[in-house]
């Protein structure tokens, strides 16, 4: 059984492998994507429900014990992010098969997309899955690395500086990164995560603190944390549509689930961290005041990513079981959302022609069914009942209150404003997008390139996947309660963290 | 544990040339600067491992005289992703010289908009003519001399 945990990060390299080999022939490597994520999905719940009954499922990788050899680990946080993210990848491959099948007929194949975009999906995979610090490391490089390539991929004079700011930006996080694995190994002497712990309690206080500090910066460039989220918003629009669709549903996660990771498991935090709850609260406000100024769709939605991530943020700096619950709840929540919501925002763009929300109007006229899909997630997104996002927003503010410190309190109070401020950014979507009289689509000024906009034709493959993502979010919301449940078991996991290192470091099943 | 002082110092010298370099409006500068960067940081990675010089493999020295093979190993790892990322660094920014014809790290669009919006409204105000413009908030170089940033701050708007 145990071998299941090295497939998800398996397949999909072997399958990027294959897909470029069979660059020529477009629907061997659509057929090859879609089957291995769906395998994925599959490996994931499997794993998912083991991990829930019998405890996390371990892989020594070659039959070398911890805490020298790598070890895969799948825990219920990290079963269940691979199960949502693999739902989401599978989303957004089938809209990007529909929308090049629509751009450029059924015949014509792109040959690094598909290998790229397994790539892509292995990197998140491993990064979920890894015991060791090392190998998140190298997990992280092989997700950004095939983000890059994504990013740039026939890349056009405007979009060459943005992707160059994110590669950049991206690149000097990896180095902190290596530098923060070098400080750790200098104090610690080990990678490995489950034993981590007991080197790091017997560290004077002072150096603890700096190490915890140094990683909250390392992942939170690549979260978008304020004030480390400035190459967000500039980066992510200027992608085509479904590759910002995985970015902002998956690469921002990553850093959170590291971040919560290693908070929770390497470091002991008795009570809640003020200065992580003061970055949540500003991250929110900000995010969300930044998403109102704007005038572009896509960078309003990038915002909302941004000011979204300070929940997550929020709900982790309490250390409290509802807390954590509250925040995998969340993650689980805005991984679809946001998905969904950039992959609207492609196909508002091709029916208008534009993502400036002045020069769009009546979208919801012309084309109801958009209008709806665009609805429910912006809803939950702002945390309307009854859908997805106010489930998980209703578990962070309880734990908030819960905690009761000045600080938790104020930024309890920060989320509901935040809340407030994410309805009305999408209210000023939904009125400049989809209300008024329908405009003529402007034209694409360059037909060539990747972005294609104002075609007015979509296929039913990206609509049936905007529509399966906007429907993962409802039917999360139909079972927020045997998911609250999960959460609540996983969050408790976290705390109290020695099934997770005895079944990493101990004989186990290994 | 001693501290070797001379790795100390290699280490601030690199990270603080390249955090300099990272800083710089030319490309080739930032480049460089990940570069240096990633040198200091992969430096960092084996110096972690025990002072340099001293053998790793087992047999070749008593138990105590060898320094930890898993930092080198390690950073072999880490030197080669970012030897290949460096390199498709270097391809982007060729690409980019290419597209754009110049190699400078431009300001952002959006403060260059919330700029030429604030100096419209002092016009407004002091309903001065086209000629006094606000120094402090002129873009170092005219917008106009660069081939592609129209486009974009027209397709932001």
């Amino acid at each position: 059984m145990t071998f299941l945990v090295a497939l998800p990060v398996l397949l999909p390299l072997l399958a990027a492998a294959l897909s470029l080999v069979a660059g020529r022939s477009p629907r061997v490597q659509r057929l090859l994507g879609v089957v291995v994520l769906t395998a994925i999905a599959a490996v994931a719940a499997t794993l998912l429900l083991r991990a829930d009954s019998e405890g996390p499922v371990v892989l020594r990788l070659g039959g070398y014990g911890p805490p020298f050899g790598i070890t895969l680990v799948a825990d219920r946080l990290a079963s269940l992010l691979l199960l949502v993210s693999a739902l989401v990848t599978l989303a957004v491959l089938v809209f990007s098969i529909g929308q090049r099948i629509t751009d450029f007929g059924r015949r014509t194949a792109s040959t690094a997309f598909h290998p790229m975009y397994l790539v892509l999906c292995a990197g998140v995979s491993m990064a979920y899955l890894t015991g060791d610090l090392f190998n998140l490391f190298v997990a992280f490089e092989i997700m950004l690395g095939a983000s890059y390539v994504l990013i740039t991929r026939r890349v056009t004079a405007e979009r060459v500086r943005p992707s160059m700011t994110y590669v950049i930006v991206s690149l000097t996080s990896s180095l902190l990164f290596i530098t923060m694995i070098a400080l750790v190994y200098t104090a610690t002497g080990t990678v490995n995560l489950a034993a981590m712990p007991e080197k790091i309690a017997a560290l004077p206080a002072g150096v603890q603190s700096s190490l915890a500090l140094f990683i909250v910066i390392v992942f939170g460039i690549k979260a978008a944390l304020v004030p480390l989220h400035f190459w967000l918003p500039d980066s992510y629009p200027t992608a085509p549509a479904p590759i910002t669709a995985v970015f902002a549903a998956l690469l921002t996660k990553v850093g959170v689930y590291a971040l919560i990771r290693t908070q929770t498991l390497v470091f002991v935090h008795e009570d809640s961290w003020a200065v992580l709850l003061g970055v949540a609260l500003v991250t929110m406000i900000i995010g969300a005041l930044g998403a109102i100024a704007q005038n572009d769709l896509n960078r309003m939605l990038s915002f909302l990513l941004v000011s979204h991530i300070g929940y997550m943020l929020f709900g982790l700096a309490l250390f409290t079981v509802i807390g954590l619950a509250g925040v995998i709840l969340y993650v689980v929540h805005h991984i679809t959302v946001q998905g969904a919501l950039f992959l609207v925002s492609g196909l508002v763009t091709r029916h208008t022609g534009t993502v400036s929300l002045q020069a769009m109007s009546g979208v919801a006229r012309a084309y109801p069914l958009v209008a709806v899909l665009f609805a429910i997630p912006a809803m939950s997104l702002a945390g309307i009942p009854p859908f997805s996002g106010f489930v998980a927003k209703m578990a962070l503010l309880q734990a908030g209150a819960e905690v009761g410190t000045a600080m938790a309190i104020a930024v309890t109070a920060g989320a509901v404003v935040t809340s407030l401020l994410t309805l009305y950014a999408v209210t000023k979507i939904w009125v400049g997008a989809f209300w008024g009289p329908p405009t003529e689509p402007l034209v694409d000024d360059d037909p060539n390139d990747d972005v294609t906009v104002g075609t007015g034709s979509t296929s039913s493959a990206m609509v049936g996947a905007t529509g399966g993502l906007v429907l993962i979010s409802v039917l999360i919301a139909v079972f927020a309660g045997p998911l609250a449940d999960m959460s609540e078991r996983a969050a408790n996991d976290l705390l109290h963290d020695e099934g997770y290192r005895s079944a990493v470091l101990g004989e186990g099943n290994g | 544990m001693t501290i070797n002082i001379t790795m100390a110092v290699t280490l601030a010298g690199l990270y603080s040339v390249g955090f300099y370099l990272l800083m710089q409006r030319s490309l080739m500068r930032v480049i460089l600067g990940i570069v240096i960067l990633g040198h200091g940081a992969n430096l960092f990675l084996q110096v972690a491992g025990g002072p340099p010089g001293e053998p790793t493999f087992v047999g070749s020295a008593v138990l105590e005289a060898m320094v930890d093979p898993l930092p080198q190993a390690l950073a072999l790892t880490a030197i080669v992703i970012t030897f290949a990322l460096t390199t498709f660094l270097l391809a982007l920014a060729y690409r980019s010289w290419a597209l754009l014809g110049h190699d400078e790290v431009q300001d952002d669009v959006e403060d260059r908009r919330i700029a030429r919006a604030e100096q419209a409204a002092r016009k407004v105000e002091d309903e001065g003519p086209e000629s006094e413009r606000v120094a402090g908030f002129e873009a170092p170089e005219a917008p106009e001399s660069r081939p592609g940033e129209d486009d974009e701050e027209a397709r932001i708007r």
